[in-house]
């Protein structure tokens, strides 16, 4: 699997990460490179095997729907880049 | 009190040879003095370990005090830790101040041990030799123009040098047992969901797992003890006794069957490291333990599998990373869109953008099938392959890297060459069960570490295997000068 520099920019907007222009073709390269290496996986055939959910076969544990937790509003959003009246505050989303 | 034991420090502090006070402020003075040759912490905590150590000969000088009481050990800076810096070896979270203790951390305080600070680590766990972290690479004690290994590299050079006498670290693929090994320490892993991840910042959820990293296999089993647990906060936390890992280290090893499996001596290995884990099986030979030549055929295929499902679970993981609750933030965002993907930009380095598009990649419409539930699959084969080889032997035992410390920058520019240092750890993950890493000998003056794997909770058999080694060998004795 190869990938072009349309594909990189592609993973970048769905991971939402920027990239600068000049570093896309290196990880159009290191991204094909490590598809290459997974690729390897296709040497076996899996098609009667289940897949793995958990390694000890565990089961997702429930607990009582209690509060157990003290609300620590203020002391999260302490380290929070902006907040307002107990919110979190980003760009305007709605016109 | 330099150069102890983390059991020789406890005991010294029970009969009043020292305090914790003065144990703590000889390696914090070591740590200023000595740090700046090697770059293994991000942050030291003086003021607070300096209280914790008061607190601690408090609680000595009174009453029976818990068995590590007063003792100083580093945290990787994975662990969050209330009121310190807890970066993650990222400038994403350079200015994060924790609000809450993980509970590997919160298990340590209530323990009595001092917190000397935060090590330096790849960032987000992500590497094989902490080149990636943004706070600068750790330089290996042995020989300062070499790599630690990676991920927990501060970690195990803080201890190799002497700073810490033990530390804790996270191995996702290998991250504890690769830099114990190219240090010339012990490392455990050990069994998926013995050690509460609450609070360690995740990086591949179905794979992390926290351990000890000490000078001895006997400080590993203390350390064990007070990390293991069942923990409601960790939803995949093992609801199961946590036996006393000392209990057993002395365990005659006559009749201890020892699998050696052929995909780990093969190409790749270099020849003097095997050379060193051969000695090591003749040291256990002549303790009485039988060899058995086995296979893990589907080993092989345990890094492709790596790398797509720790990077499918670290894309995941690492949305929260989004600019708007803690960590970095962009300056003057145009809308929602732009300050996500520039807080997220800036504030990740190019090994974790790598794996997030990796990840994003293989989970996107119309790949998912191709990618996550083949290797998911695939994972099911090699966990198999474990199951299969227990039926027949105790413990497996190989190298743990297939040589020793490589340069700086000799891998950093060529990804997946750095990734093939974990050749013979990552299995371990994607099966879940408990591996280890001890002193075996040295390859041109650099340290070869014994990998010695075990199944499924079976953490007390290998520190027992560790520590008799340990009894008749010095590996872990040497110091780097």
């Amino acid at each position: 699997m190869s990938l072009e520099k349309s594909d990189v920019e592609k993973i970048a907007h769905l991971a939402r990460l920027s990239l600068s222009e000049d570093d896309i073709p290196v990880y159009a390269e290191n991204l094909s490179n490590i598809l290459q290496l997974v690729e390897q996986m296709d040497q076996v055939n899996t098609d009667d095997v289940t897949p793995m959910a958990h390694p000890l076969d565990a089961v997702q544990r429930l607990r009582a729907d209690e509060v157990t937790e003290a609300n620590q509003r203020e002391k999260f959003q302490s380290i929070a880049p902006q907040v307002e009246n107990g919110l979190y505050l980003v760009p305007k989303v709605i016109e | 009190m330099m150069d102890k034991t983390l059991a020789e420090l406890a005991q010294g502090l029970k009969n009043k040879e020292f305090s914790s006070v003065e144990v703590t402020q000889a390696h914090l003075d070591r740590i200023k003095s000595n740090d700046g040759n090697y770059n293994s912490f991000i942050t030291v905590c003086e003021a607070e370990a300096l209280a914790q150590a008061q607190a601690a000969d408090a609680v000595l000088a009174k009453r029976e005090a818990p068995v590590l009481c007063g003792v100083p050990i580093a945290h990787k800076d994975i662990f969050c830790t209330e009121g310190v810096k807890t970066t993650c070896g990222s400038k994403m979270l350079d200015n994060f101040i924790s609000p809450y203790d993980a509970t590997v951390v919160k298990n340590f305080k209530q323990a009595g041990v001092v917190t000397l600070g935060k090590t330096n680590m790849d960032e987000f766990a992500m590497g094989s030799s902490n080149e990636t972290s943004f706070y600068g690479g750790v330089k290996n004690p042995w020989d300062v123009k070499k790599v630690p290994g990676g991920s927990s590299g501060g970690s195990a050079a803080c201890v190799a040098a002497g700073l810490a006498p033990a530390a804790t670290g996270t191995d996702t693929g290998g991250s504890i047992r690769q830099p114990a090994a190219l240090c010339g320490i012990t490392g455990l892993k050990p069994t998926y969901g013995r050690v509460s991840r609450y609070g360690m910042i995740a990086f591949a959820s179905s794979l992390d797992q926290a351990g000890p990293m000490t000078r001895n296999a006997e400080d590993a089993a203390l350390m064990l003890n007070t990390m293991a647990g069942f923990d409601p906060k960790d939803s995949t936390s093992v609801d199961r006794e946590v036996p006393d890992y000392t209990a057993d280290l002395n365990n005659d090893l006559s009749g201890l069957k020892i699998g050696l499996p052929k995909e780990f001596f093969g190409e790749g290995l270099d020849a003097q490291t095997e050379k060193a884990v051969q000695d090591a099986i003749v040291v256990y030979e002549k303790m009485g333990a039988k060899i058995v030549d086995i296979s893990l055929p589907n080993s092989k295929l345990s890094v492709p599998v790596y790398y797509v499902v720790a990077p499918a679970e670290c894309s995941s993981n690492l949305s929260r990373f989004d600019g708007v609750r803690y960590g970095h933030r962009c300056e003057n965002p145009q809308d929602l869109e732009d300050l996500y993907k520039r807080s997220r930009g800036e504030g990740f380095g190019s090994e974790v953008k790598r794996r997030i598009m990796i990840g994003a990649y293989a989970l996107s419409a119309g790949y998912y099938d191709a990618y996550y539930l083949k290797a998911q699959k695939l994972r099911h084969l090699i966990a198999d392959d474990f199951k299969h080889a227990f039926s027949q032997v105790d413990v497996i035992m190989g190298p743990t890297a297939p040589s020793t410390a490589f340069g700086i920058g000799e891998k950093s520019n060529d990804p997946i060459s750095m990734y093939l240092s974990d050749i013979y750890t990552i299995a371990v993950n994607l099966a879940g069960i408990p591996g280890m890493s001890i002193p075996a000998g040295f390859s041109n003056g650099m340290p070869v570490g014994l990998q010695i794997i075990g199944n499924y909770f079976e953490e007390a058999r290998l520190l027992n295997v560790a520590h008799r080694f340990q009894q008749e060998t010095d590996w872990h004795m040497r110091r780097p000068q």
